[in-house]
């Protein structure tokens, strides 16, 4: 009985701690669909939560749940999260979209980020990156350096977001290179080590001398190690350990800025519904090392070509374009608009194969 | 579309790195439940052998104290199988499915720090001149040591069961657990030591993947192999041989799939990911359709006083 009392006593002395501790915290939430050692994607992003806790200090209390599954387990973590007495939840897959507004819209006071979606409400704002910018340096440097002029690409799912990274990397291989070849796997998974490799080894396996990943795992890093004569970006992150090869270059997305903006405007209570779309240029994408496996002059162009999109002088969608069909697309010096952007649900003329529906 | 960018070769080969956790496991519990025990902790305990494996190469920097950590660890775990269904005499499917579900936790545990971690690396054999010889080089001669221990395995469990008094105690325990007993055979301990048996080559099937096929690990990597090795070892109606080659075709469907993809086949992309278990599951029935049955004492629980 006495011990009974005295474990009643000292739980309820730690919540009162805790909960008068909240009272004046901000409270912000994480969502992420990989491990936070994935190496890649989900690992940025705890990055960027790392950077909060670190500007905002005591001021500030994050709490994240990792490997969420795309789909009613999502909700239910999120749910969770709003339920505790997150201020701020950041829900950082495509997947989801549809959860994170089913939820918004149970909690009005709690406000939702969701990363590389489309769907907003007045407490639900989204947020992606132009990777597709980098994706143009990746294809001009894979172009130039593949020598059987096949390039390998794991898809993870056909969303817009996936498909534009492949045409923007296939137009500017193929700028380069005019017998430049594109084989894509679609994977089905953000994070799947074994799928992902299998995928990058039948790719070499079929010639395929340079390899594009678009999953978050550094197994298709390992697998092009394995080969020998394979060059690969790193994804979402640098993926230095793999550098100088196969890695030779990568994109690494810098959440952080936008994470510390973003609480610090519900602290201030100036949050508002936004869309917030950043490239090279704002620092949201940024390009690697270009490591000494690539030869001088190509580094250069690339870091060139980076610097046009950084200020704006060049997109990655410059006409004169057509579909895969063959119907015209943009016109002659005619900048793909961010609508079409978005929605993207279409090859480029050149590539081969359908997106799967 | 061009099919000649597929070449049979690599194929071939990668087929058989793509089969080999498969039917390490599928070897492993073909033994066991010839010995009469239906353990579907499988998949948990190749998860875990997964990462001892993987943990032991990473710290001590050799893959083959890996493997043989893996081995003893899925050897470990199936020790809890025996406990609860050997002493305890509980219900065997019962705890197998526990069994796997304590391994898949138990193994993400264990895993935490070692996430996108790389592993040191295994290499292959390359025997000179024959590894060499074209076509038969490539597919027979160029791999890790451990696709060889599969293959070995396979052949050892078979002539072990057709040949030695040990096979035939073990199938007599297998099929009919009181008639051994009565004939002064200790069903248990044989039984253990088929289970033990079994939880270490699923560790070696585990390990496969961390260190080899992938090589890193993650949590829940398996992926279901341990499901199908133990629909395997049925549709191979317990036949070593039969096991092998359901495990080929599976990985060989597999591998064949992501190659039609990267060739540009206009098959759904869905329809190709389904194809190994339809295809396996095809073949083995067809090929099933002799007289050979279950041990007849399978998944029977054994107590010396019935």
């Amino acid at each position: 009985m006495k011990f009974k009392s005295l474990l009643a006593s000292a739980a309820m002395a730690l919540g009162l701690a805790s909960g008068a501790m909240a009272e004046d915290k901000t409270k912000v939430g994480f969502v992420y669909v990989g491990p936070v050692g994935d190496g890649g994607w989900t690992y940025e992003h705890n990055k960027g939560r790392l950077a909060v806790e670190e500007h905002f200090g005591d001021k500030v209390e994050t709490v994240f749940v990792e490997s969420v599954p795309e789909g009613p387990d999502a909700e239910r973590v999120m749910t969770q999260m709003a339920l505790e007495g997150a201020d701020l939840i950041f829900t950082t897959s495509f997947g989801y979209m549809d959860p994170t507004i089913n939820v918004a819209q149970k909690f009005p006071d709690v406000k939702f980020e969701h990363a590389t979606g489309y769907k907003t409400a007045d407490n639900v704002s989204v947020y992606s990156a132009r990777f597709y910018e980098g994706r143009a340096v990746q294809g001009h440097i894979a172009g130039k350096m593949t020598e059987s002029n096949i390039i390998g690409y794991i898809g993870s799912y056909p969303i817009p977001e996936v498909i534009r990274g492949i045409n923007s990397a296939y137009i500017h291989a193929k700028k380069v290179n005019p017998d430049v070849e594109f084989k894509i796997i679609w994977a089905y998974t953000w994070f799947d080590p074994a799928k992902e490799a299998d995928a990058a080894s039948v790719l070499i396996e079929q010639g395929a001398d340079v390899i594009l990943q678009h999953t978050d795992s550094t197994a298709p890093q390992a697998a092009a190690q394995e080969a020998g004569n394979v060059i690969t970006f790193g994804q979402a992150s640098d993926m230095s350990e793999y550098a100088p090869m196969p890695r030779v270059s990568s994109i690494i997305d810098n959440w952080a800025p936008y994470y510390i903006a973003r609480t610090q405007a519900v602290m201030d209570g100036s949050w508002a519904t936004a869309n917030t779309w950043d490239g090279i240029g704002p620092g949201m994408v940024e390009i690697g090392e270009i490591s000494d496996a690539v030869p001088a002059d190509i580094k250069e162009e690339a870091l060139a070509m980076t610097a046009a999109l950084a200020d704006g002088s060049y997109h990655p969608f410059t006409g004169p374009l057509k579909k895969q069909d063959g119907s015209d697309w943009l016109a002659d010096g005619e900048t793909a608009d961010d609508g079409t952007l978005a929605g993207m649900n279409f090859y480029v003329e050149g590539l081969e194969g359908e997106i799967p529906q | 579309m061009d099919l000649g960018e597929i070449n049979p070769v690599l194929l071939v080969a990668s087929l058989m790195v793509a089969a080999t956790p498969l039917l390490l496991a599928a070897i492993g519990e073909l033994v066991v439940e010839k010995a009469g025990v239906l353990n579907l902790g499988v998949e948990g305990m190749m998860i875990v052998g997964a990462i001892s494996g993987f943990a032991t190469s990473v710290e001590t920097g050799s893959p083959w104290l890996g493997f043989l950590a893996a081995a003893v660890g899925g050897a470990v775990l199936s020790l809890l199988f025996v406990l609860l269904t050997q002493v305890a005499l509980a219900n065997q499917v019962a705890s197998g499915l526990a069994l796997t579900l304590f391994g898949l936790g138990f193994s993400a545990l264990l895993g935490q720090g070692y996430v996108g971690v790389k592993p040191p690396s295994m290499g292959e054999i390359h025997i000179p001149v024959i590894s060499d010889i074209p076509v038969i080089g490539p597919i027979l001669f160029q791999h890790d040591p451990i696709l060889y221990v599969g293959i070995a395995l396979t052949a050892a469990v078979w002539a072990v069961l057709k040949y030695t008094r040990a096979g035939l105690v073990l199938r007599a325990v297998g099929e009919n657990h009181d008639a051994a007993h009565a004939l002064g055979y200790k069903v248990i301990k044989i039984r253990i030591m088929a289970i033990m048996f079994g939880g270490a080559c699923a560790g070696l099937g585990g390990a496969y993947i961390s260190l080899i096929r992938v090589p890193q690990w993650t949590e829940g990597m398996t992926a279901g192999v341990g499901w199908i090795a133990l629909a395997l070892v049925v549709f191979a109606s317990w036949k070593p041989w039969r096991a092998l080659l359901g495990a080929y075709l599976f990985g060989g469907i597999t591998v064949l799939q992501l190659n039609l993809q990267a060739a540009g086949v206009a098959i759904p992309v869905e329809y190709l990911a389904m194809s190994p278990y339809i295809i396996t599951i095809l073949v083995l029935v067809i090929l099933s359709a002799d007289k050979s049955s279950a041990p007849a004492s399978l998944g029977r629980i054994f107590h010396a006083s019935h």
